[in-house]
């Protein structure tokens, strides 16, 4: 069936901002999507309100529209556009519920929008867990017993049934938010009750348990004649009981017989057929009861989902594309499978199931060490922040790629310690429990001598799989007891996925002596092809990976090749906004249309992105970013022909970190120098760079231990900001009030190995009231191109990836921006930049300070980019090859005059504001962890508002991060003592416009003393009143309270300080605005305004870069 | 260091692997083909198609579910070798009764492991399917290559009668809403599979397999309502006597089904030739177009041989008009032929994958519906004819 012709235009919506459990693997969906339906002649509308996408470049749709994701905002998006179709199957659970309250509310029908991909009664039948679990049942297929609860009571009753544990999941929420397992009624009471609030229907869905099964899931596709395929099939190595975005999974399955595997193909078949899914991808979860095989159907997503990006990296099906395809009237055979195309334009059907000859591992990424008290168990409530995918000729290869890529130190297996201080029983214990880094505990209990018997009891991994991991230490065992490395035995090990990091530990040789020892005897990997078919047909697509194997398939070529290093696995500080700049490097020195032409290699391990989309570049390696891995893939390229360059800058401080490994090995590492990226990371060497240009940095200083930092912090006067050396993301920085502060903070990270004679902590002043101000600036050399100036929202001393900014800058004027400029253009020249630099800056009585500098791409530069319609990251990869500012100018890259420090008067004002992940985590005890901000970074991800004044771009920016800002009812004030002058007059206008306004009984007494009525409530530690008056926590919990406005008090503050806590949590509970900054407040009132005037409109970027 | 018995493997062509032995000891030869499916080894090494074939898993990872009772494909393993990257050390499945290791060298099967299957894959996709030798014996690369290039080749061979059951036996019809049994179907056991006759048996077939000499009148002594022939090894061009039989057999109006050879078989009694593929087709993730419904299954292949019929039109035989009915979309390959009398109406039909399975999908089942369909239809034929 061909495509069908009655559809012109259709509406795609992106799935916002990067959170837990829907991060960049629906920018990577979308954007193939919406490539797919331009090259059919389709008009497409685009609505995503993250800038960090390469979906919302303008090239990528016909009409771009970086708007909240709601009902509201999107509406306006289809009243103006007047798409014919809306396709939401590929933005996650936010496009699909944004698509079911659409239609809900009447939307699609008034204008006459038809859902293309999955109809509404599908999306209801897949996600309504009675109705799924009959389908299932017709089918002859088998669901966990369960029952649905509306109520408490309900939950308490069916419990009665089923017994303890339970399985708790709520209806229609993302990523299993809310879902967890209770043991007890305490547990119930509290897993249940929040989840009812969750679900948008006030249902849960009680369980059966069944920990501890082996869990798989089957991605499916199907298309408008009926023509069902299995892309792929996932194993769970972490049984059932752990998410299975927070397990380690397989591809393919590994321990199914064909009658098994058949039986699930079966069920997967009948249950999208079922379920009504008329076209797309699919994903059903199962589960097998390992004594007797007993298979239960767990779930299905009516949607290309997390594990579909997974399944299209895993086997070279790119299911999105295909799922865009079907969705507008395609049928799987009619659509090419463009992996196998040869030259004469022949290629095999996308109606074919593809076979793996290698063997995919997925780990999971997680941040617990930025949520101080939150608890490292793993459940069905995902907790992981990134992953990252290796794949392998075989499982122990891949795993090991797998788990070092990564890059924490942790994750890797390692024989270094000593056999004697494994406790058996106490690991057996440890490892009952899933958690992060339970693997290398099930290594430890394996060197411990615990049998496969007792870790199956333990843990419920397959036996397979454990004696997979008994194999690699056995391998260890070999390397260690070994009298020489020999030839045989160090392939053996490589053939094993063992790096030579690995290998070096157990010998006590550094990796550089066993390189030279590999190299010397010739051992080397072999680059194989994803083909899709096992080899059965030829492959035209270059997409490799390692192993060690005999033959290689690397094709020689002519053109000079440029090679691009990746991020790696997602995580909090470098996540989709560093794949971004380099997809951009890859089109900007590709063969595509305005390219450089050079030959463009992507090396990276993170299967969410669109970077490692095989179709990103004219190569890609799909590797582990370690310095073995690179320098490998380096030496293959440069044997298939000439290498122009190898770019780390643009990748985060993950190929950053590579540079000076990769420029000793002599590989030509193009743009600012590794030396330069030291210089500008060495404090000493940096000062006398700011010395030189007449610059200023806040004082401070260095130390290793207490006395010498109490000295230094005496000296620089309290507050200090103090931080460990060589962290990402602010990891472990803090603002320090006093001595006792700063001795509890050393002891801590002491402890914690993060402060050391090699790495000292540093102490900073801290910059109290300053404005803080991030700079994204061009530099070739000669010429500086000030890519755009931000001013932080938020003052300084939250991090710069939390805070939220506006561009331009609201209150700097012409001369503080030429100031910046200088000091920029100083900068980059004294450190020798070439390429991308970032720095922040501080303004305080007006002294200019500089925090800090990154010779790198920064995580704003998506944003900048996107508000100035300037694609930097672009121009900075040709700089990087050697072309000049000037040169672009010309060629139109960049603006012929002109910069982001020069925007014209009409410039529209972009806000970015960031999303928090604080409703993901607990502390052991189920309490929340709190949600104040801080130097360190916590964000997940980020939105950007966009529109012609500040009130507006941010009241936009709020309703896509957190949903709309309150236009009346009741606004809660608690501002500790230090604000308490500043928030009077937002306060005042929030009064004058009608809201109630609620205080604690000090910030209520300012407030009256000023002529602003507000009512006492009771404090939370005050407990109910006696004739049963609510505190604020409780008035916040029962939706009483329409914003929370609460800044942090300090230490002296006691009782209070612990109330804002409870208040806060309280708040990201019942979702509701929460503001924590008295420069918030300010920016609130604004966008409150703004949405009361009722005018905002929608604005496609197509339509800003036209004005 | 484990201590892993040396094996070498040695293509007609002169190229060598070196492994490690795996199975049997001792050396063995045959026709190098490769099998890209992920799950189903057991039912591979058990498909009597294999005889006489050298096995190159493409799935790295064989032998994780072990061996079970359930899942063999008929009396033994047929496979003359098994070339596989990474065998499990220890089986997971809850079905498992001993190791994949152990029942080959129980079975006196020579394999080989830790070999490159993809190079090896990709070499026979290349050059085509050869002879291969491996042996855990020999240590000179060019004296296997040597006794390989004296092993037979498979084209012109005829392998029925060394795969065929001795003894003619019936499989019984399973009971259901039409009674006993509705059909009896004779089924030349040319290699045939345990799950086809089931297949069959579950549709209320009574299943009489005959062995492949059986002649015309031993298929007529069962008064079959409809005739089977089953997959199988060797060259189809090189069989006489079973197609022979069958266009007795279609000369007698007798409705015909047949799986693999029993479409190459199909397609000679019709007048089409056979021909050699390059490398074959052997996964169990083929698309093949029905062309009379447009719809698209995936299915299970094992041939190395096909039929040569015009893709379009159809073509007059003695039997009645003969056209492809499926075409494999990867690569245009014949896989499916029907006879229709000049009505228009179904009167014989097969294919050229396994909608058996085992291993494989279960998409292309319908057919052995398809088979009840045209034996009702031609019964209620006859009978009205009779009645007439």
């Amino acid at each position: 069936m061909p495509k069908r012709t009655d559809i012109s235009s259709v509406l795609v919506i992106g799935s916002g901002p990067i959170i837990i459990g829907q991060a960049a693997e629906f920018d990577y969906s979308g954007t193939q999507a919406c490539r797919v339906l331009r090259e059919e002649g389709l008009r497409v509308v685009l609505v995503n309100s993250n800038p960090a996408t390469i979906m919302t470049d303008p090239e990528f749709a016909d009409a771009t529209y970086v708007e909240p994701i709601t009902p509201e905002f999107v509406e306006k998006v289809i009243a103006k556009e007047r798409p014919d179709a809306l396709l939401a199957t590929l933005g996650g659970q936010t496009a699909l519920n944004t698509a079911m309250a659409l239609d809900r509310d009447g939307v699609l029908d008034k204008y006459g929008v038809e859902l293309i991909g999955a109809n509404i009664e599908a999306i209801d039948r897949g996600e309504n867990r009675q109705v799924f679990k009959k389908i299932v049942e017709d089918l002859g297929g088998e669901s966990a017993r369960s029952a649905i609860c509306h109520s408490m009571e309900d939950c308490l009753a069916a419990v009665e049934e089923l017994g303890y544990p339970v399985v708790v999941r709520p209806s229609f929420t993302m990523g299993g938010t809310g879902s967890g397992m209770a043991y007890d009624e305490t547990d119930l009471h509290r897993i249940a009750g929040a989840g009812l609030d969750a679900s948008p229907t006030t249902e849960v869905l009680l369980e059966e348990s069944i920990l501890g099964w082996k869990e798989y899931e089957l991605e499916v596709m199907r298309d408008t004649a009926d023509n069902v395929v299995i892309i792929c099939s996932i194993e769970n190595l972490d049984p059932m009981g752990v998410h299975t975005g927070d397990s380690i999974t397989v591809a393919p399955a590994m321990t199914l017989t064909d009658r098994e595997y058949q039986e699930m193909r079966d069920l997967a078949i009948g249950i999208i057929r079922a379920v009504g899914v008329d076209t797309g991808g699919c994903n059903i979860q199962y589960a097998v009861n390992p004594a007797d095989g007993r298979l239960v159907v767990i779930e299905m997503n009516p949607r290309v989902s997390r594990s579909s990006a997974l399944a299209s990296k895993a086997t070279g099906f790119p299911i999105a594309k295909i799922a865009a395809k079907v969705a507008i009237g395609y049928t799987l055979d009619e659509i090419p499978n463009d992996i196998t195309t040869r030259p004469d334009g022949h290629s095999t059907p996308a109606s074919f199931e593809p076979t793996l000859d290698y063997v995919v591992v997925k780990v999971p990424r997680f941040a617990f060490e930025k949520f101080p008290g939150a608890d490292p168990t793993l459940t069905t409530h995902m907790k992981s922040v990134g992953e990252a995918m290796a794949i392998g000729r075989n499982f122990t290869e891949a795993l090991q790629k797998a788990l070092r890529s990564l890059e924490s130190p942790n994750a890797v297996f390692d024989w270094h310690q000593e056999w004697v201080d494994l406790d058996k029983d106490a690991i057996l214990a440890s490892i009952r429990t899933p958690h992060d880094g339970r693997l290398r505990e099930v290594m430890d209990a394996i060197r411990a001598g615990a049998t496969p018997e007792e870790i199956f009891d333990a843990t419920g991994i397959d036996p397979w799989f454990l004696d997979q991991l008994a194999l690699i230490n056995e391998i260890a065992a070999e390397v260690t007891a070994a009298a020489e490395l020999t030839p045989d035995l160090l392939r053996r090990a490589k053939r094993h996925g063992f790096s030579d990091v690995q290998i070096g530990k157990i010998r006590g040789m550094s990796p550089d002596v066993v390189r030279g020892v590999r190299h010397a005897l010739g051992i080397r990997p072999v680059y194989k092809t994803v083909d899709t078919c096992a080899a059965e047909f030829a492959a035209a697509t270059p997409y490799h990976y390692s192993s060690y194997d005999e033959e290689t398939e690397v094709a020689p070529r002519e053109k000079p090749a440029v090679i691009i290093l990746g991020s790696g696995p997602n995580r909090i500080g470098q996540g989709i906004e560093f794949d971004y700049s380099c997809v951009h490097a890859s089109l900007a020195l590709g063969q595509g249309e305005g390219g450089a032409g050079y030959e463009t290699v992507m090396v990276n391990c993170n299967p969410e992105t669109v970077s490692t989309d095989y179709d990103t570049s004219d190569r890609l390696y799909f590797e582990p970013l370690t310095l073995e891995d690179v320098l490998e893939v380096v030496h293959a390229e440069q044997a298939a022909g000439p290498v122009a360059g190898v770019i780390c800058q643009l990748g985060g401080q993950t190929p950053l970190g590579l540079a000076q490994g990769l420029a000793r090995a002599g590989v030509p590492v193009v743009g600012t120098s590794p030396d330069a990226i030291d210089l500008a990371e060495e404090r000493g060497a940096f000062g006398r760079v700011l010395a030189e240009a007449g610059l200023t940095a806040p004082k401070h200083g260095t130390a290793t231990s207490y006395p010498e930092a109490q000295r230094i912090a005496n000296e620089i006067g309290y507050p200090v900001l103090v931080r460990p050396s060589y962290v990402l993301g602010g990891r472990g920085m803090e603002i320090v009030y006093g001595d006792e502060a700063l001795e509890t903070y050393l002891e801590k990270y002491v402890a914690a190995g993060l402060i050391s004679r090699e790495a000292p902590v540093l102490v900073d002043r801290f910059l109290d009231d300053a404005v803080e101000i991030d700079v994204d600036a061009l530099f070739d050399g000669e010429e500086l191109f000030l890519g755009g100036v931000m001013e932080h929202i938020e003052e300084a001393g939250i991090h710069s990836g939390d805070s939220s900014c506006a561009l331009p800058p609201i209150t700097l004027g012409a001369r503080e921006i030429a100031r910046i400029r200088e000091a920029t253009e100083a900068i980059a020249r004294g450190v020798g930049v070439l390429g991308l630099l970032n720095i922040q800056f501080a303004l305080g009585s007006d002294i200019l300070y500089v925090l800090e500098a990154n010779p790198r791409a920064s995580r704003t530069v998506p944003f900048v980019s996107k508000a100035t319609a300037t694609p930097l990251a672009k121009a900075a990869a040709r700089i990087m090859l050697g072309e000049s500012i000037a040169e672009l100018r010309a060629l139109g890259l960049l603006p012929a005059t002109g910069d982001g420090g020069t925007l014209p008067a009409d410039q529209p004002i972009a806000v970015k504001e960031a999303v928090m992940p604080f409703n993901r985590f607990r502390t052991p005890d189920g309490a929340q962890v709190d949600t104040v901000l801080g130097p360190e970074m916590k964000s997940t991800g980020e939105v950007m508002g966009f529109d012609r004044d500040f009130g507006t771009a941010f009241a936009k920016s709020q309703a896509a991060a957190f949903g709309p800002l309150p236009t009346e009812g009741r606004i809660f004030v608690s501002m500790a003592n230090r604000d308490k002058r500043s928030m009077i007059f937002p306060v005042k206008v929030l009064a004058d416009l009608g809201f109630e306004i609620l205080a604690t009984a000090g910030t209520a007494e300012v407030l009256r003393r000023n002529g602003v009525a507000a009512t006492v409530v009771r404090k939370h530690f005050e407990g109910p009143g006696a004739g049963g008056e609510k505190t604020t926590v409780q008035l916040i919990l029962d939706g009483e309270v329409q914003m929370v406005v609460n800044t942090p008090y300090g230490a002296g503050e006691g009782q209070a300080r612990l109330d804002g806590y409870e208040i806060r949590t309280a708040a990201v509970r019942a979702n509701v605005p929460c503001i924590t900054t008295v420069q918030g407040l300010g920016a609130a009132v604004q966008g409150i305004e703004a949405a009361r005037r009722g005018d905002i409109e929608v604005r496609s970027l197509q339509e800003w870069a036209s004005r | 260091m484990p201590t892993h018995a040396p094996a070498i493997l040695v293509l007609e062509d002169g190229r060598s692997f070196t492994g490690e032995a795996f199975g049997a000891p001792g050396e063995t030869f045959g026709e190098a083909v490769f099998n890209t499916g992920m799950t189903g080894y057991q039912e591979t090494l058990t498909d009597p198609s294999y005889h006489r074939q050298v096995v190159v898993m493409t799935a790295p990872h064989v032998g994780n579910t072990g061996i079970n009772d359930e899942d063999p494909e008929s009396r033994r393993i047929w496979v003359a070798g098994y070339v596989v990257r990474d065998p499990a050390r220890v089986p997971s499945s809850w079905r498992s009764r001993r190791t994949l290791d152990d029942e080959l060298r129980e079975q006196g099967v020579v394999g080989i492991s830790g070999v490159d299957t993809r190079a090896l894959t990709r070499h026979l996709r290349e050059r085509g399917a050869m002879r291969v030798g491996i042996s855990t014996t020999e240590t000179d690369p060019a004296a296997l290559l040597e006794r390989v290039r004296a092993s037979s080749e498979m084209t012109g061979l005829e392998l029925a009668d060394e795969v065929t059951t001795p003894e003619a036996y019936v499989v019984p019809a399973q009971p259901g809403p039409w009674g006993e049994k509705r059909f009896t179907v004779a089924a030349l056991d040319l290699g045939i599979k345990t799950m086809t006759p089931h297949r069959m048996a579950e549709r209320g077939i009574e299943v009489h397999v005959l062995p492949a000499t059986a002649t015309l009148d031993d298929v007529l002594a069962v008064r079959p309502d409809g005739l089977f022939y089953s997959n199988g090894p060797g060259d189809p061009a090189a069989t006489t006597h079973q197609v022979e039989v069958l266009q007795g057999a279609l000369a007698q109006e007798v409705p015909y089904f047949g799986i693999c050879f029993g479409n190459q078989l199909f397609g000679r009694a019709l007048g089409f030739g056979t021909y050699k593929l390059t490398y074959g087709h052997r996964g169990i993730n083929q698309p093949v177009m029905d062309r009379t419904t447009g719809k698209v299954e995936v299915t299970a292949h094992n041939h190395g041989f096909a039929v040569d019929a015009p893709l379009e039109g159809s073509t007059t035989t003695p039997y009645g008009e003969a056209s492809v009915s499926h075409v494999c979309l990867n690569d245009d390959v014949v896989e499916g032929l029907e006879l229709r009398d000049a009505a228009g109406a179904l009167k014989s039909f097969s294919v050229q994958y396994h909608p058996e399975a085992a291993a494989g999908p279960h998409d292309a089942a319908y057919l052995f519906d398809r088979f009840v369909d045209l034996m009702s239809d031609r019964t209620a034929g006859q009978t009205d004819r009779k009645g007439a």
